[in-house]
């Protein structure tokens, strides 16, 4: 049946596409309230639903799992099929992960703000949202891996094996950490106690930034780079050594959010070793990307959307070098628990995660609507620059504050008394709050100016499923 | 280290560890293909999407000799640090063995101002400006969470500068509440004095017994019951230091003076903790802080 199919399947690509821009705003826009309330308080409104407490696990959830989560969808279902000269081996069951995952968010959207919460961090959602996502996501694996096994090259291109690799290890990392014992429908217990439910936590929640939003992105850059630039990818020794060197020293990395705590010593020596390793590894990818570019540099002032996915690289490099430092016990000694923190995650999310997303949903949405470009390149570039100065006025501030946190909270007096009180530490942070509120509403102006700049282009076409080319050096009689 | 039920996971662990970085290193030997100058980089042949190909450049050499100092580092690391398995290191560092170090190093630089201080009685500290000052900073640290930064207290939390006290005010009272904290419970009465009506009533009686406005009617019939009341808080209402039971006839109102809110307590009784912080801070520390709470209260 697959081998008469002449074009792609794009609907599902389509829809989550344009999904993906949605959430973005629905994500950023609570992030920006919450970071408004930090600023000033008041603005929780002494509404149960609107505090901060519930509101920033809705934050999380829905940039990194419907805006991050629909734009991994959209380019893995595009890139699988391209890179293998098939269609999706089912569009049922390609159709229904969508409309589940839509399904999922909606529940979080629903639940989060009135409170039920297994209260893990990036794993909030109760059991039966999780069952869902398990149902959902092994769909997800079956289409990929399926579409995959038909494939009409030989070889697997490189972006398809971060893709599996991200899509087998959140599964396993979504199923282990919620294990949990079902009280009432809206109340479970993690079938883990104390210290090993703290590390199994952990495990899963770098290991979320490292296959979800690294690996996965990854899969992300590996296609569209080279495809929007126009050249070879720089090195294929180099991705087989990066993979598979990620692969080793991710799984270890988590303890390092359990530095000083009741973790044994040597899990948090793991963590730290694992996690400075990890260093070179992560590099490889943004090399990678960086160096196919070797030879069109001029490009970078004229394309906006090639801005876009090597700003982002640069992001993930400044990013994945900062995070091994903060693993090194005595650096975390001072940056944990600060603001520091929050500005390393943003900038790798920000920066890394959303930045490439937006690069290739703008690679994506012309041709999936039949128009040979977006409708205002210009606005690409102005969502570009507006966007850009957000991050970096959020990440500095958060840098100068989490340092600062951390300074003033460890200066003691000549007596030993400590010579600031929690509250004076929140008290000079107020400034570096409001500066971070500016940053993440540039941000989310940005993606106002996306959301218009893909309406428009949208409106102007019509849905397109691409045709299949003919593989190449293989003879069609 | 106790954290092995047996030797096995303890091998596993280390075994898994030095696989993952051995890996990492044998990838790395496998491909330290060099770069031959002048020759043109191929692609790997394999082209996917009509246009997507791969070179096959070598690996960068400065990226190649990052990743071999940074194994180097995990490896010696993990010989000096505890890491491998139950394997201690040669180091012998352990969180616990730096905390004590840390603490005794500590200790030994500030101590002796501290034993100066601490050496002086509750109401002479209150009087001494290093003692003031020291017991303010350690105030602001370890009581503003609950009792503010003015000590003057919140709803469920006393304030301590209005000289009333629950426990009693005297230095021995003092020391003895924030080192070893304090458990006041005022139990649920409502269903004992008759129900809604009955505790209203109470609620106006307890009013009338520091001269607030109240409904001098269901003040007297209440009157009776107080006997259940006179238990903890004294026939007069006086309260008892012994029990933490306040004193009713004084205006001053821990969790609220208005009629509901006495409602309320009556109804529901209260529960109360103070910490205890023996452990924590020592007594040393505890009686600069009561030296402190001893002179802010009677200014």
């Amino acid at each position: 049946m697959d081998t008469q199919a002449i074009t792609y399947n794009d609907k599902v690509v389509r829809q989550f596409a344009v999904m993906t821009v949605v959430w973005g705003i629905v994500g950023m826009l609570v992030g920006v309230i919450i970071a408004a309330q930090l600023a000033w308080p008041a603005l929780n409104f002494d509404i149960p639903w609107l505090t901060y407490g519930r509101l920033r696990p809705l934050h999380t959830n829905a940039v990194i799992f419907a805006f991050g989560g629909s734009a991994l969808f959209a380019s893995s279902y595009y890139v699988v099929q391209r890179t293998c000269h098939v269609p999706l081996v089912s569009a049922s069951l390609a159709a229904f992960t969508f409309w589940g995952w839509q399904a999922i968010i909606v529940a979080a959207a629903i639940t989060l703000p009135l409170g039920i919460t297994t209260s893990k961090e990036y794993a909030e959602l109760e059991w039966p949202i999780d069952i869902a996502i398990a149902i959902v996501w092994v769909s997800y694996a079956l289409v990929f891996f399926g579409t995959l096994w038909q494939r009409k090259v030989k070889h697997i291109y490189v972006a398809n094996w971060f893709f599996g690799a991200f899509i087998l290890t959140v599964a396993l990392l979504h199923i282990v950490n919620s294990a949990e014992v079902p009280v009432t429908m809206f109340k479970s217990y993690s079938v883990y106690a104390g210290v090993q439910d703290a590390m199994v936590q952990w495990w899963y929640g770098h290991n979320a930034v490292g296959f979800f939003l690294t690996a996965g992105f990854l899969g992300i850059m590996y296609y569209f780079v080279p495809k929007q630039v126009g050249k070879p990818i720089y090195s294929y020794r180099l991705s087989i050594v990066h993979f598979w060197a990620l692969i080793f020293t991710y799984m270890w990395a988590g303890p390092h959010h359990l530095h000083y705590t009741a973790l044994p010593d040597w899990a948090q020596s793991l963590g730290m070793v694992f996690s400075l390793i990890l260093l070179a590894p992560s590099w490889g990818g943004m090399i990678n990307g960086v160096m196919t570019l070797s030879g069109a540099w001029d490009r970078l002032r004229t394309d906006p959307i090639l801005k876009f996915l090597i700003v982002s690289l640069s992001f993930y490099g400044m990013s994945t070098f900062e995070g091994p430092m903060m693993s090194i016990k005595t650096v975390n000694a001072l940056s944990h628990y600060t603001d520091w923190t929050v500005g390393h995650v943003h900038s790798g999310a920000l920066g890394w995660v959303a930045m490439i997303s937006i690069g290739c949903i703008y690679f994506l949405i012309p041709k999936l609507f039949g128009r040979k470009e977006m409708h205002s390149i210009r606005l690409i570039n102005v969502h570009f620059w507006i966007m850009t100065i957000g991050i970096v006025l959020y990440i500095a501030a958060m840098w100068i504050a989490g340092v600062m946190q951390g300074l003033m909270w460890r200066a003691v007096n000549d007596d030993g008394t400590l010579t600031y009180s929690f509250v004076e530490s929140v008290k000079a942070t107020y400034p570096y709050y409001v500066v971070r509120f500016l940053g993440g509403v540039l941000v989310l102006a940005g993606m106002f100016v996306m959301a218009y700049n893909v309406a428009r282009t949208i409106a102007q076409g019509r849905p397109v499923n691409a045709g299949i080319p003919p593989v190449a050096g293989v003879a069609h009689a | 280290m106790s954290d092995f039920d047996s030797a096995f996971w303890s091998l596993w662990v280390a075994g898994l560890t030095l696989l993952s970085i051995v890996g990492c290193a044998l990838l790395l030997t496998m491909q330290t293909k060099k770069r031959v100058p002048g020759a043109k980089v191929e692609t790997t042949g394999h082209q996917w999407d009509e246009d997507l190909a791969e070179l096959n450049n070598p690996l960068p050499r400065w990226w190649m000799g990052l990743f071999w100092i940074t194994i180097a580092f995990g490896l010696v690391y993990l010989v000096l640090y505890p890491g491998l398995g139950t394997f201690e290191g040669t180091l012998k560092w352990s969180s616990t063995g730096e905390y004590r170090e840390e603490v005794a190093a500590a200790d030994k630089t500030f101590g002796p101002r501290f034993q100066r201080v601490a050496s002086l009685d509750v109401a002479a500290i209150a009087r001494d400006p290093e003692g003031r000052a020291m017991g303010e900073r350690l105030f602001l640290t370890y009581c503003s969470q609950c009792h503010g930064s003015d000590a003057r207290g919140a709803k469920g939390y006393p304030n301590l500068t209005a000289n009333t006290w629950l426990y009693g005010g005297d230095p021995a009272a003092l020391q003895a509440t924030i080192l070893d904290g304090r458990q006041g419970a005022m139990p649920a009465l409502g269903e004992a004095i008759g129900g809604a009506e009955g505790t209203l009533d109470m609620a106006n009686y307890v009013l009338s017994l520091s001269g607030a406005k109240h409904d001098a009617k269901r003040a007297e019939a209440a009157k009776p019951k107080f006997a259940l009341c006179a238990a903890c808080h004294g026939a007069e209402g006086k309260g008892n230091p012994q029990l933490g039971a306040p004193d009713l006839t004084d205006k001053v109102w821990l969790h609220g003076g208005s009629l509901e809110t006495i409602a309320e307590t009556i109804a529901k009784g209260r529960n109360s903790r103070m910490p205890a912080h023996r452990d924590l801070l020592g007594e040393e520390k505890v009686k600069i802080l009561a030296g402190y709470v001893y002179g802010i209260s009677r200014p």
